[in-house]
């Protein structure tokens, strides 16, 4: 169930058999057997954690997330995506499992180690922008920095700065409720960012927009990405949203990760009946691209128009109309890396499942 | 008759519906009510306790007040002194500045507070206060306030940070602020007395404590009701705990806290003008009571209006200094741009007090320019009572022998040939009996067997009277009630304070309180209730009331006793009327909230499905704003407990009577007592109605 695509950068962060069960007694279901515990029991596990009227909100997550990776958590509401982006940062705790950051296990550290982590290596965006209404534009990016101590002066220019990176200069002396939402979101944006963060954590950063601001946000969110290579989380219940902004996605349910992918593994080769629901109305032209139905090279291939691996479907199409052999299939450095067949082509577009054999 | 009546109503119920469990425990206390009501010819300990089962708490609650005064009274007798200093200090500096000075000076606060229109407001009512003599007093009073309002915010911050932060701490402040805020004024004043002393920090400490509550819920409430996307991301800065209290959650909280200290202002001034009871030192409060004992309506007329006028002045200026937004433009601008007011404020009082050593009229305002018209006042009130009287005689014996009499002594001893014109007999006692039966019928098949249920009660409570009725029989119907409605810890709660009021021998004066506030509480909810449904089917309606409930709201207690009395008199039906017209206000209030506030959607469909506007509001608006409707009948009666209190004053039975004997004696027990068995009322009260209303919320999908 782990995408193999991206095992280019280091693992940044990663959490294993994360657990989180609210109730009066949560911890009775790990006490003695934390860590023992074996993967196959996970579903008795639950089952016994609902008999006992306790509601088990995260169960038995992993998951590795490299460097300047965009992994993105998608899940209908109550699947338990927020209860793990809060359990990376401790705002919940977990009830068992492990949290690795940088090395560190961050369900050991003390509240000053926590602290301490958060002002420094941490940025949190939330749903509901949560800005401080008492202050205004630029004293609420400049907050982290205030907690930590730094003096107001260099606090300022820094605040300045990230204000002038995500577009807002101009509005710093205005105060969160003179903004809309599309405003407010880049103040919080601004705000998570001013300790320059390694890890950048979102929560549903634009499910309280408009559609179209939402749009805009997210170019502004992957514009600020390729400038900036952060380490992300990002929670949405949105799926399109998922597959555009994505290096790799989990799809949640009820507490469980059901698959772990890149976008097009889950498009192209959903795990259940559930993930198959949500890949319905994903416009595959847009969102698979050439490496996805990429076939090795036949020998003897004409190796003249090729196309690159990078371009989507929608894009190809014009290419395979009307033709029955291969394409050839090219990288960034303009190597082939194999063929693309009309065939396959439409398979992909009709939503054919190619089974992993 | 009971009997026959219930079993009918239950029968019907029986018949055309499914076996409801709940039926079964008020059919078993209603047979239990019957099997009383035949006891009582038999054994008197049905309707009188004997005497010797009686608790003498009073008297232990003196011996310990004795014991404690005399040991601790060293210690409250120096904060007393140490509180005098400020407080003397602050008197000083009023009566130093020249009048206009502080009137420039409270001009230009109001208008940065409200704009011109409140600043003219002000000075008007500050002209009013000079130009009437009343200058002096009105200053007094305000030096009270003014050091009474920082301690209680102090206070009511500390108490809510603690109350917010630290679970043990909430068990202990949670039920002392219930306590507080039903134990009536007056029985503030008896423990207050006996520690500090006689003199005006008596009415500085009273109205500290007094005015603590509201600020206490509040910043704990604010601080709740923080959102919680704000305190995470304060957390994911880094924030330790203190820096999230002090730079996050209590910034965020402060518009709820800022209603807090509005409200704080309010209670502040309303108990500083209720202390004068425990003597006057030259203060405004004193000033009408004083002129009211004498019967000088005029001059208590003037001197009322006074503290109307402080009191709404205060009130609009708080919240408009409190509800001011900060704007971006705030940071922008000079000095003197930025802080245009204070230097405004500042030369304008310079200048007063210097023009005010040259020109004496302006440090003291002359005596020979007062105009005081009370005589004025007088005469017309002399007028009114010899050309009305028979009116006003009419309409109070009315009420009197038809209405209030039936209530407390019930139709069974008040039905006398000399006032009905026939006697009460079997007949037409069947007759009542078969007309409540008949209602009780009709409200089953119209609404369930719980509105029967209640036709009953209230229809056996006014042939038997509040006191008519066995204290068992009293006892059993709330308690059950309380079971019925808000879970066995309601009714536990209860059967307890009622158990407190027969035990502690307070039964008979608690039952008369519960008729007066029941019958004011009565007629204020209906009358308020529709007056709340015209206003919100009429935007003009609602338009015109709202200033008036505001200022109902705003004034002191006490003031509404003086028009009252001017027409009617000292007596139980001037009680009635004050309590009614400061009760009043929430049910116009919250009945108008409630309909307005009815689901818009839930409306258009009901349009859209043909309904008449008689149809939407019965049908519609009226069942889906009951909860919020409860609620303001709550509200309608904490209030008329805590007026009935005060009208004690113009002579009314039961509890408030006792408060006001205990306070003039400074008798500790008997106050307290007292004071707890209003408290107890209430609460019991309280906690039922928000329980159902609750409930009903949950039913209806609206919470």
């Amino acid at each position: 169930m782990t995408g193999t695509d991206q095992a280019a950068g280091q693992v940044k962060l990663f959490c294993r058999n994360l657990w989180k069960v609210y109730g009066p007694e949560p911890h009775q279901f790990f006490s003695g057997e934390r860590g023992a515990r074996q993967r196959g029991d996970r579903a008795e596990l639950i089952r016994r954690i609902r008999a006992a009227d306790h509601i088990a909100a995260a169960c038995d997550v992993s998951f590795d997330v490299h460097e300047g990776e965009i992994f993105v958590i998608m899940g209908l509401s109550g699947s338990g995506k927020s209860t793990v982006i809060r359990c990376l940062s401790r705002l919940v705790e977990p009830t068992a499992g492990q949290v690795v950051f940088d090395g560190q296990d961050l369900l050991k550290a003390s509240s000053k180690e926590l602290i301490d982590l958060r002002r420094h290596k941490m940025g949190m965006v939330f749903q509901n922008f949560g800005l401080l209404p008492h202050l205004t534009v630029l004293d609420n990016v400049a907050f982290p920095l205030k907690v930590q101590g730094v003096a107001r002066e260099e606090r300022v220019k820094r605040a300045m700065e990230i204000i002038d990176l995500v577009g807002l200069e101009g509005r710093e002396a205005s105060f969160p409720r003179e903004l809309s939402g599309g405003q407010q979101q880049r103040v919080g944006i601004a705000r998570s960012l001013a300790v320059e963060p390694e890890i950048w954590l979102l929560d549903e950063p634009f499910s309280a927009l408009d559609p179209l601001i939402r749009r805009q946000m997210q170019d502004e969110f992957l514009r600020l990405q390729r400038l900036l290579h952060k380490t992300i989380v990002f929670i949405t219940h949105d799926f399109l949203e998922a597959l555009r902004l994505a290096d790799r996605i989990a799809i949640m349910k009820d507490g469980e990760i059901v698959q772990l992918g890149t976008p097009a593994q889950v498009v192209m080769e959903p795990a259940d009946d559930y993930v198959t629901e949500f890949t319905h109305d994903v416009p595959r032209a847009k969102v698979l691209m050439v490496r996805n139905v990429l076939e090795p090279a036949a020998d003897g291939l004409d190796t003249s128009d090729a196309v690159a691996e990078t371009m989507n479907l929608e894009e190809v199409l014009p290419h395979v109309a009307g033709r029955i052999d291969p394409l050839p299939v090219t990288d960034a450095n303009g190597r082939l890396v194999g063929q693309v067949t009309p065939h396959a082509v439409l398979n992909a577009l009709a939503g054919k499942q190619r089974r992993k054999g | 008759m009971i009997a026959t009546n219930a079993v009918s109503a239950l029968e019907s119920a029986f018949h055309r519906r499914n076996y409801d469990p709940s039926l079964a425990v008020w059919l078993v206390t209603g047979v239990a009510v019957v099997a009383l009501f035949a006891l009582r010819g038999q054994y008197d300990w049905v309707t009188k306790l004997p005497e010797e089962l009686v608790i003498p708490l009073e008297a232990w609650l003196n011996a310990f007040m004795d014991l404690f005064v005399a040991s601790f009274k060293w210690l409250f007798r120096a904060i007393s002194g140490l509180l005098e200093w400020p407080m003397n200090g602050l008197q000083a500096l009023l009566h130093w500045l020249p009048w206009p000075a502080t009137i420039a000076g409270s001009v230009v606060v109001a208008h940065l507070a409200g704009g011109w229109r409140l600043a003219v407001f002000t000075l008007c009512t500050l002209m009013y206060m000079v130009i009437v003599g009343y200058w002096d007093e009105s200053m007094n009073t305000l030096a009270l306030v003014g050091m009474a309002v920082p301690l209680s915010v102090a206070v009511g911050l500390f108490a809510g940070i603690l109350d917010f932060s630290y679970r043990p701490a909430k068990s202990v402040i949670q039920p002392t602020l219930d306590l507080m805020q039903t134990v009536p004024a007056f029985a503030y004043l008896i423990p207050v007395l006996l520690l500090f002393g006689f003199g005006p920090v008596v009415g500085l400490v009273a109205a500290t404590l007094y005015a603590c509550p509201p600020m206490v819920r509040n910043v704990s409430l604010g601080l709740q009701r923080v959102p919680v996307d704000i305190v995470e991301s304060a957390k994911m800065s880094g924030c330790t705990d203190r820096q999230l209290l002090w730079w996050v959650r209590l910034p965020a909280a402060m518009p709820t806290i800022m209603i807090g200290v509005n409200q704080t202002i309010m209670c502040a001034l309303s108990m500083v003008i209720i202390a004068a009871i425990i003597g006057g030192f030259g203060d405004i409060g004193w000033e009408v009571l004083s002129t009211m004992r004498r019967a000088q309506f005029g001059q208590s007329l003037l001197a009322g209006l006074v503290i109307v006028l402080i009191a709404m002045n205060f009130d609009r200026i708080s919240r408009g200094l409190t509800s001011r937004q900060r704007v971006s433009q705030a940071r922008t601008g000079t000095l003197w741009q930025r802080h245009a007011h204070l230097w405004v404020a500042l030369v304008a009082i310079m200048v007063a007090v210097a023009l005010a050593q040259v020109l004496p009229e302006l440090h003291d305002y002359p005596k020979a320019w007062i105009f005081y018209p009370a005589a004025v006042v007088n005469d017309a009130v002399t007028w009114f009572t010899a050309n009305y009287f028979f009116a006003t005689s009419a309409i109070k014996s009315w009420t009197l022998f038809y209405f209030l009499l039936p209530i407390r002594i019930g139709l069974e001893n008040s039905v006398t040939p000399h006032f009905w014109g026939f006697a009460l007999n079997l007949w037409i006692s069947l007759g009542y009996a078969a007309a409540v039966a008949g209602l009780a019928l009709w409200v089953d098949r119209a609404t369930s067997w719980r509105g029967a249920v209640a036709v009953l009660i209230t229809g056996g409570l006014f042939y038997f009277g509040t006191t008519g009725t066995p204290w068992a029989v009293f006892i059993l119907v709330v308690t059950v009630t309380a079971f019925r409605v808000g879970g066995w810890r309601v009714g536990v709660f209860a059967l307890g304070g009622l158990c407190f009021m027969l035990f502690t021998g307070i039964w008979e004066r608690a039952m008369l309180s519960v008729y007066l506030c029941g019958t004011a509480v009565l007629i204020a909810f209906l009358a308020g209730g529709l007056l709340g449904i015209w206003a919100a089917r009429n935007d003009r309606v609602s338009a015109f009331l709202r200033p008036i409930n505001d200022t109902l709201q705003t004034i002191p207690l006490y003031v509404f006793l003086i028009p009252i009395i001017m027409v009617f008199l000292v007596g139980e039906f001037s009680a009635l009327l004050a309590v009614i017209a400061y009760a009043i206000v929430p049910a116009i209030r919250y009945t108008e909230h409630g309909i307005r506030h009815v689901p818009a959607e839930t409306v258009e469909a009901a349009r859209a499905m043909g309904c008449t506007p008689r149809q939407l509001l019965w049908q519609v608006q009226l069942p889906l704003a009951l909860p919020e409707i409860m609620l303001g009948l709550n509200q309608t009666i904490m209030l008329g407990l805590a007026m009935l209190v005060i009208a004690a004053l113009v002579g009314t039975l039961g509890l408030g009577q006792m408060i006001y004997i205990a306070l003039t004696a400074a008798d500790f027990g008997k106050g307290a007592v007292a004071g707890l068995g209003i408290a107890l009322i209430a609460m019991i009260t309280d906690r039922i109605l928000q329980s159902w209303s609750a409930r009903k919320k949950v039913e209806l999908g609206l919470a």
